[in-house]
């Protein structure tokens, strides 16, 4: 097997328990944008279009509303906003690929995608072939949102919340922050973006996940520079 | 607005921002302390995920013994910390939540 395969497949393999939790939120998405009065055909490109879940649904909530062009559309920019600190993680990954490759792998770039791949590339450096990676994980998403998706929306949502899929989710994301929780900063990034995150959960658009996501950052940098400049003195 | 105008530029600004630092990088001079903030993303951005969706319940913290899904997310931190295994820790903490829905 060439190493684009084995990379492909890799990523596709991470991916498998993030699709199960996702499955469930594309199909009530699809269900959603129905139910708020989207078409058929809007609410299915919407996922290829958009391609990001929880601006979906914000989505679909003001479009019901009836909120004007405008206002959605600089909702969808705020909530995506996390996606600039996964493009500025993953940039240093990706430096040497062509602009075609960053094109592709940028519109497959989800929180999904992000996670798995930054964990590997962090742990285990890149290979000339290790895009093919976030390439695997990302397109196996794309491909389970538009199924769940179009599920939804011909379906409605059949699956029964009391078999709490979305907890697949979570969980997949403790399995891989754990092994990153190496040493104190990382650590400490961690713990001050979680509590962070939860103060300011009430806050509009998600932007409590980033103010939790920036203070976790500055936390451990902070941190870490602190360590390092008590070794040299 | 037109719903198709919409998503047209919603998603347009998504890409532009996913984009954005993959494009940038290497056009730019990065400083030090940026690419060591950047090994923070991971932890920091995960945690902040993670956080709400253990600790709260219908929006509230909740940190009694009744909140089967912070339950079942600290045996999934203990069983990832002991096997760094990411298929067993999924199973485990299912299990966990299923175990406590049909015991409590």
């Amino acid at each position: 097997m060439s190493e684009q395969t084995k990379n492909f497949w890799a990523g596709v393999r991470a991916e498998l328990p993030l699709l199960i939790g996702v499955f469930p939120f594309g199909m009530i998405y699809g269900a959603l944008a129905l139910n708020a009065g989207l078409d058929k055909l809007a609410s299915q490109m919407m996922s290829s279009i958009v391609f990001a879940g929880s601006s979906q649904f914000v989505t679909t909530q003001l479009v019901h509303e009836a909120a004007p062009g405008f206002v959605i559309i600089l909702t969808i920019a705020v909530v995506n906003l996390r996606h600039m600190l996964y493009s500025a993680s993953l940039a240093p990954y990706l430096a040497s690929l062509s602009t075609r490759w960053k094109v592709l792998l940028s519109y497959l770039l989800t929180d999904e995608a992000y996670a798995p791949s930054i964990v590997k590339y962090e742990r285990d450096g890149v290979t000339p072939q290790a895009h093919w990676f976030l390439f695997g994980a990302g397109l196996a998403l794309w491909t389970n949102w538009q199924i769940s998706t179009a599920l939804g929306i011909f379906l409605g949502t059949a699956i029964p919340e009391s078999w709490s899929l979305d907890f697949a989710l979570p969980l997949t994301f403790i399995a891989m922050v754990v092994p990153v929780l190496k040493n104190r900063p990382a650590i400490a990034a961690a713990v001050s973006a979680g509590v962070v995150a939860l103060v300011a959960y009430s806050l509009p658009f998600r932007l409590g996940l980033i103010l939790a996501a920036l203070v976790g950052i500055a936390v451990g940098t902070f941190l870490e520079g602190r360590k390092s400049s008590e070794e040299t003195l | 607005m037109n719903i198709w105008l919409v998503m047209l530029f919603g998603g347009l600004i998504t890409f532009g921002m996913r984009f954005s630092f993959i494009y940038l990088f290497g056009k730019l001079h990065v400083s030090e302390t940026l690419r060591k903030a950047l090994h923070y993303v991971p932890p920091a951005v995960l945690s902040a995920i993670i956080f709400p969706e253990i600790f709260l319940r219908d929006r509230q913290l909740d940190l009694s013994l009744d909140n089967q899904r912070l339950l079942a997310g600290l045996v999934a931190v203990i069983v990832a910390y002991l096997t760094k295994n990411t298929l067993i820790t999924i199973l485990a903490g299912m299990l966990a939540l299923l175990l406590l829905q049909v015991l409590l």
